[in-house]
């Protein structure tokens, strides 16, 4: 009885610290989340979020978002002199020649009369004046009276959201079109989706032909060019491209790649050596061994950022200075790695080259050498891909390689199409580098 | 033992050549790559590798020299730039725990045993793949041209690139998972969310513990990068004291200090946390 009791009692017990166990998980489960959502108030403070919303440009976004994907055309004349200009994003390279302006534009004397999306026309009229035919809303004037911008709006109608105007400037804002009248330009955008000039710009003998065109040009014997067969000029007009700069755009990628190759192969070949004085079971001298493992850790615990500012003053911007950066920081990271790696090498392999005779270099060529290759080989490529993403941050502070043009790019704030084509390029080479590492993985270390 | 086959030896020795010919090869190319390189890069570079190896103290000397003839500010010089510091640290904890929830949700999206939609699976991991491509850089600035200059842009930035890069090592953990658990809790009608939750969580617990803490890491060095380009933090005090140049040295080198001590404080303590957490299991270290 008095056993079936204490039983009994044992059961209660564990019941009663089973139940305990339980409620501290529940608080603990509570305390968790509760933890994060206070963190996550005092960063709400800490950076300022809801000013950051507050003085956040959406129209910027809009700006950006529209430039991605389309381009614009400008016809711009100037008041004064009443000279005209037709230019795809207002670029000097993308200029129309006068005497053959796109097909929407239509010259007559000093009267120009632009198409627009949804039956939309724009007419400049000589003397500063133009008029707009707004289909479902009719005709609108706009010309300089003095030294004003006057609208003038259709007939019972008032101005709405889309129309601007003020003392010196109108400005329309359809959507897929533009219209501004300043004292000194009447100038109209007109939208189109894609981007402009990507292979062919104006002044190339191959701008505006189809696929269909081009694929016939390319295997017809009439050259276009003389003293190049077709397929060469255009491969030479697509490379020299003025807008687009295909072939430096190229060239600044591979800079970006050669400052990651040239990091993560020169800071491995730096550190395999090294490694095996800072290795225990390599090097019986404690002090020499502690201060490599000393060095190796300065060089990773100086980051890569401190490295570029330090090097950039001794050897000026340019790719040479990011990869010096990389491999300083990675030979830190390598040393580190491969003596941990040379301590957990199995002993059996350097003690059987060794019943051989060989001498310490043979036993480290066959012995520890094939055991440490495959670690190696991983990181190496590991490293290399993600190297090639940070180069594109080195590069944009020591002003090399596809980073430079990109800062360069977002800065100005203006060609998104061309920061989107980088992007892509960068975000294609990361992910091919990434695939070859893992073939390359795959191939030659099994398992 | 098997008949000796006299032409073994020559086999093994044309063989063992080869591979010798082929190894030799590979490492040709491989030298003739980086001396190109490096002559290419030597010769777009502004200034000269070898002109430049006698300067690589130089601006060391600099700085170090005024900071030491202002030895007394130096203190001083380190505890204003701390704020800067906290800003850093807190950019790369917040892109840590959102980036590693989202990566989370990521990983067991787009892992087969466990995908609530199995048809969706490669369209995750390509997502995953782009995210991880995508340079921090490139999302810092652009949102820096919209929202203003400052911490945000940074933590945004770095938590995008957090998604990709850690959800493709949790995924690969992940997937090691024992189903059994998942299958057992399945046979009590749990739904999917407990399934996960009670079946692999526990499972895959340390190792994705251990990733994230690495990734706290690479974060910290990260914030501290972006905020060079203007994304705030103690990057941005550094780069405001260098373009001040000489008189503001002592800075520099307070900020130079400051990070380097985060970073081996940082590095050290994960480090250890990292050995204890996957002990007896084996994680290949420094995956990125």
């Amino acid at each position: 009885m008095s056993a079936a009791a204490g039983g009994a009692a044992v059961l209660r017990a564990g019941e009663a610290a089973l139940l305990h166990g339980f409620a501290q998980r529940k608080w603990r489960a509570l305390a968790v989340p509760a933890v994060l959502l206070a963190y996550f108030a005092y960063i709400f403070f800490a950076f300022d979020l809801g000013a950051v919303i507050g003085h956040a440009k959406p129209s910027r976004a809009e700006t950006l978002l529209r430039d991605v994907w389309s381009y614009k055309t400008e016809v711009t004349r100037r008041n004064r002199a009443g000279t005209l200009e037709v230019a795809i994003e207002g670029e000097r390279n993308g200029t129309y020649p006068q005497t053959a302006p796109p097909d929407w534009v239509r010259h007559d004397g000093e009267t120009t009369k632009i198409a627009l999306p949804d039956g939309a026309q724009v007419t400049y009229l000589p003397g500063a004046k133009a008029e707009l035919r707004i289909p479902g809303f009719g005709s609108v004037h706009v010309g300089m009276q003095g030294r004003r911008v006057v609208l003038q709006l259709p007939e019972g109608k008032t101005r709405p959201g889309w129309i601007s105007a003020s003392r010196t400037r109108v400005a329309i804002d359809r959507g897929s079109w533009r219209f501004s009248m300043t004292r000194n330009e009447t100038r109209t955008f007109r939208y189109f989706a894609g981007w402009e000039l990507f292979f062919f710009t104006l002044d190339s003998p191959f701008h505006g032909k189809s696929w269909t065109q081009l694929a016939a040009l390319a295997m017809s014997d009439r050259q276009v060019v003389p003293g190049m067969s077709n397929l060469r000029a255009m491969a030479y007009d697509i490379w020299t491209n003025k807008v687009w700069h295909h072939g430096m755009v190229a060239g600044a990628m591979l800079e970006t790649v050669l400052m990651a190759f040239l990091g993560t192969m020169g800071a491995g070949l730096i550190a395999l050596p090294l490694a095996f004085l800072a290795a225990r079971n390599f090097m019986q001298l404690n002090v020499l061994r502690l201060a490599l493992r000393r060095v190796f850790d300065f060089l990773r615990g100086v980051d890569g950022l401190i490295w570029t500012v330090i090097l950039s003053r001794a050897f000026g911007p340019g790719p040479l200075t990011g990869s010096l950066a990389i491999l300083l920081t990675d030979t830190g990271t390598f040393g580190k790695m491969f003596s941990e790696a040379l301590e957990n090498i199995e002993g059996k392999q350097v003690e059987g080259v060794a019943s051989t005779g060989a001498n310490a270099l043979q036993r480290a060529r066959f012995g520890v050498i094939p055991q440490l290759a495959p670690v190696i080989l991983s990181q190496l490529l590991y490293y290399l891909e993600s190297n090639t993403r940070s180069a594109t941050v080195i590069g944009a502070i020591v002003g090399g390689g596809i980073g430079l043009l990109l800062t360069q790019a977002i800065v100005t704030g203006k060609d998104w199409e061309e920061v989107t084509y980088y992007v892509i390029l960068v975000v294609i080479t990361v992910m091919l580098m990434d695939g070859l590492s893992g073939w390359i993985r795959r191939k030659f270390i099994k398992g | 033992m098997p008949p000796h086959d006299p032409n073994l030896t020559e086999i093994y020795i044309a063989h063992a050549r080869r591979k010798r010919l082929y190894g030799g090869l590979i490492l040709a190319v491989f030298v003739a790559l980086m001396a190109a390189g490096f002559h290419t890069a030597d010769a777009r570079n502004a200034g000269g590798f070898l002109a430049g190896l006698h300067r690589i103290f130089d601006f060391p000397a600099e700085i170090f020299s005024e900071a030491l003839a202002k030895w007394r500010a130096l203190p001083g010089r380190m505890w204003g730039a701390l704020p800067a510091l906290i800003e850093t640290l807190n950019v790369a904890a917040v892109s840590i725990v959102i980036g590693g929830l989202g990566a989370m949700l990521l990983a067991v999206l787009s892992t087969p045993g466990l995908a609530p939609w199995p048809r969706l699976v490669p369209l995750f991991r390509r997502l995953m793949d782009i995210l991880r491509a995508l340079p921090e850089i490139v999302t810092a600035l652009v949102l820096i041209y919209l929202l203003g200059g400052g911490p945000v842009a940074g933590m945004v930035a770095i938590t995008l690139h957090g998604f990709g890069a850690l959800g493709k090592l949790f995924a690969e953990v992940a997937e090691n998972a024992d189903l059994r658990p998942v299958e057992g809790l399945q046979s009590t009608g749990a739904t999917w969310v407990q399934r996960i939750w009670f079946g692999v969580i526990p499972q895959v617990a340390p190792n994705w513990s251990s990733y994230a803490l690495l990734r706290f890491e690479i974060n910290i060095r990260a914030s501290a990068i972006l905020g060079f380009v203007g994304a705030g933090g103690i990057g941005y005090d550094l780069k405001t004291a260098l373009q001040w140049g000489a008189g503001r040295y002592d800075s520099v080198v307070a900020i130079f200090a400051l990070l380097f001590l985060t970073i081996v404080v940082v590095d050290t303590v994960s480090d250890r946390a990292r050995n204890r957490l996957v002990r007896g299991g084996k994680l290949a270290e420094g995956r990125i």
